[in-house]
């Protein structure tokens, strides 16, 4: 025990280390991959060295999104056919990715191989970049609470349907009880209007404070809900989306674009303030 | 004041073949001997090794709890350290459970401190009798007692609890001649978050949670927290969605 304490201390400590973001849902087709590319995009305008990395092993869809063709992939470093170094690959937007790939689909359950590779994976990373975006699968699996569990931050993505507010709810609910976490970061997409991103924060953090506080041991600290932005419903996004393109590199204009933006600026103010970033693994 | 520096300075003071001159081990070594912890002989063995075994025998003694003779707080609180550092690591589940005397106040009262503390080594004795080489069972405190049991399955939790519970109440405590009594405890259960790094601090407090359930629902129970789900009640429900419906909350 002591003997990976001081191993994990000496590999990290004076060392610069990415802060590492693991965007989440609960519920499928809320827009997780289309945020993480874009916000890594708009991070990266602002300077920041970005890696997005596809913890959707069983269905990646990151390669679609960002219409890459990528000859190299996470499954080609898992099973030693290339290295680390050369699955990264640089992404329209000035970001680095490092995709699943359609060959993950054996790795959707998390075995001991997969942990481990993963890990070392984000350790080996983490020094070369300022933010790494975990953009992880639907649902609350093993792999995804364990992707979330490598990560400093949290931020859950919901849209205003119900049904996507239920699963986010869950998530956090899961989040908070079995995961000990106390703030948790969300963003609205799809806002149908001005402010909704605070009203459903708002109606969220009740529920939370009313259902989630009394699962908690008496005088555990509260579960803060924080409202990182919202998107704007945006026919561009659908556009962006069905060319294949980076929203923010080809309709910078637009007003999710711009919603995005406001949400890097934030991130990014947020690291300024808290410079050393806690260790995750 | 600087008379008796000198004079507890004395090399003389301690026997030649008992400590090295530079060093003062008399209260160390008064310490082992009341504990009745016994060292090598020193010439046998040479000077560097007997010190290794004198320091070893130091630590043991400083992990340990007098009375019964289990891990002290302070060993168990080192081994929580490390079993979050495990289970965060290595992701398999790890139960602590706390266990504490029923009514142990009423034995002390009515049959004195010296039938308590016999009381809380045949306790002790029963929850040594029920783990595995890498378990630990400590005393936490008073009449509470706290087990670590590494890789330790959700769906086995119930059992090892229960199977602790009924060793428990299946001993009989000889408190003076021809007189025993019997005792039973309550036992609160955890288990680690997988894959997270919880906190020592927050493990113990929901364990601790169970326990007073368990205390609240009775006694000579064992109460653990349920696995929670993901699911979402009619009622949470309700309040997501309810009438006043997206209003502005700040």
């Amino acid at each position: 025990m002591s003997a990976t304490r001081s191993t994990a201390g000496t590999a990290g400590q004076d060392s610069h280390r990415a802060q590492i973001i693991a965007i989440t849902s609960g519920k499928g087709g809320v827009g997780k991959t289309f945020i993480a590319a874009n916000l890594a995009a708009a991070l990266a305008r602002q300077g920041e060295r970005v890696l997005v990395l596809d913890a959707d092993l069983g269905l990646a869809n990151l390669d679609v999104v960002l219409n890459l063709h990528p000859k190299l992939t996470l499954h080609d470093v898992f099973t030693g056919k290339c290295s680390l170094e050369a699955a990264i690959l640089p992404a329209p937007g000035g970001f680095s990715v490092l995709l699943a790939g359609s060959g993950m689909v054996e790795y959707s359950r998390l075995t001991s191989e997969v942990r481990d590779q993963l890990l070392a994976i984000i350790e080996a990373v983490a020094p070369r970049f300022d933010r790494i975006l975990l953009d992880t699968g639907a649902g609350i699996s093993d792999v995804v609470l364990f992707a979330v569990s490598l990560a400093d931050a949290v931020l859950v993505v919901a849209t205003p349907e119900p049904t996507s507010m239920t699963d986010a709810y869950a998530t956090i609910k899961v989040l908070a009880t079995q995961h000990d976490r106390r703030e948790i970061q969300m963003v609205l997409n799809q806002a149908s209007r001005v402010g909704e991103g605070r009203a459903v924060r708002g109606q969220l953090q009740i529920v939370i404070d009313r259902y989630v506080m009394p699962m908690l041991p008496a005088g555990a600290a509260p579960v803060k809900l924080e409202l990182l932005g919202e998107i704007p419903q945006d026919a561009s996004v659908r556009e962006a989306v069905q060319r294949r393109e980076v929203l923010l590199l080809t309709m910078p204009g637009s007003p999710a674009a711009q919603g995005l933006v406001a949400i890097a600026t934030k991130l990014a103010s947020q690291l300024a303030s808290k410079p050393s970033v806690k260790m995750a693994g | 004041m600087t008379a008796s520096l000198t004079t507890i300075a004395e090399p003389t003071s301690a026997p030649p073949s008992a400590a090295p001159c530079a060093l003062r081990l008399e209260g160390a070594l008064q310490l082992l001997r009341q504990a009745g912890q016994e060292l090598p002989d020193r010439l046998q063995v040479g000077a560097d090794a007997w010190m290794q075994s004198l320091i070893d025998a130091l630590c043991e003694l400083s992990s340990r709890d007098p009375l019964t003779g289990l891990a002290n707080r302070r060993h168990f609180e080192l081994a929580l350290a490390g079993e979050i550092d495990r289970v965060a690591r290595a992701g398999e589940p790890a139960l602590v459970l706390m266990v504490d005397i029923d009514h142990f106040k009423k034995v002390n009262d009515a049959h004195g401190h010296p039938a308590g503390d016999q009381v809380l080594k045949v306790v002790a004795r029963a929850l040594a009798d029920c783990i595995r080489p890498m378990d630990t069972v400590a005393r936490f405190g008073g009449e509470e007692f706290a087990m670590i049991l590494p890789n330790c399955p959700p769906s086995f939790g119930h059992m090892v609890a229960e199977r602790v519970r009924s060793k428990v109440q299946g001993r009989s405590v000889a408190i003076a001649p021809g007189q025993t009594v019997q005792v039973t405890v309550s036992i609160g259960g955890a288990f680690a978050p997988q894959w997270v790094r919880s906190s020592a601090a927050l493990w113990v407090e929901r364990a601790d949670q169970q326990l007073y359930r368990a205390k609240a629902e009775g006694r000579n129970r064992a109460c653990l927290e349920q696995p929670l789900i993901s699911h979402v009640s009619a009622e949470e429900r309700g309040l997501l969605f309810g009438t006043s419906q997206f209003q502005d909350f700040e």
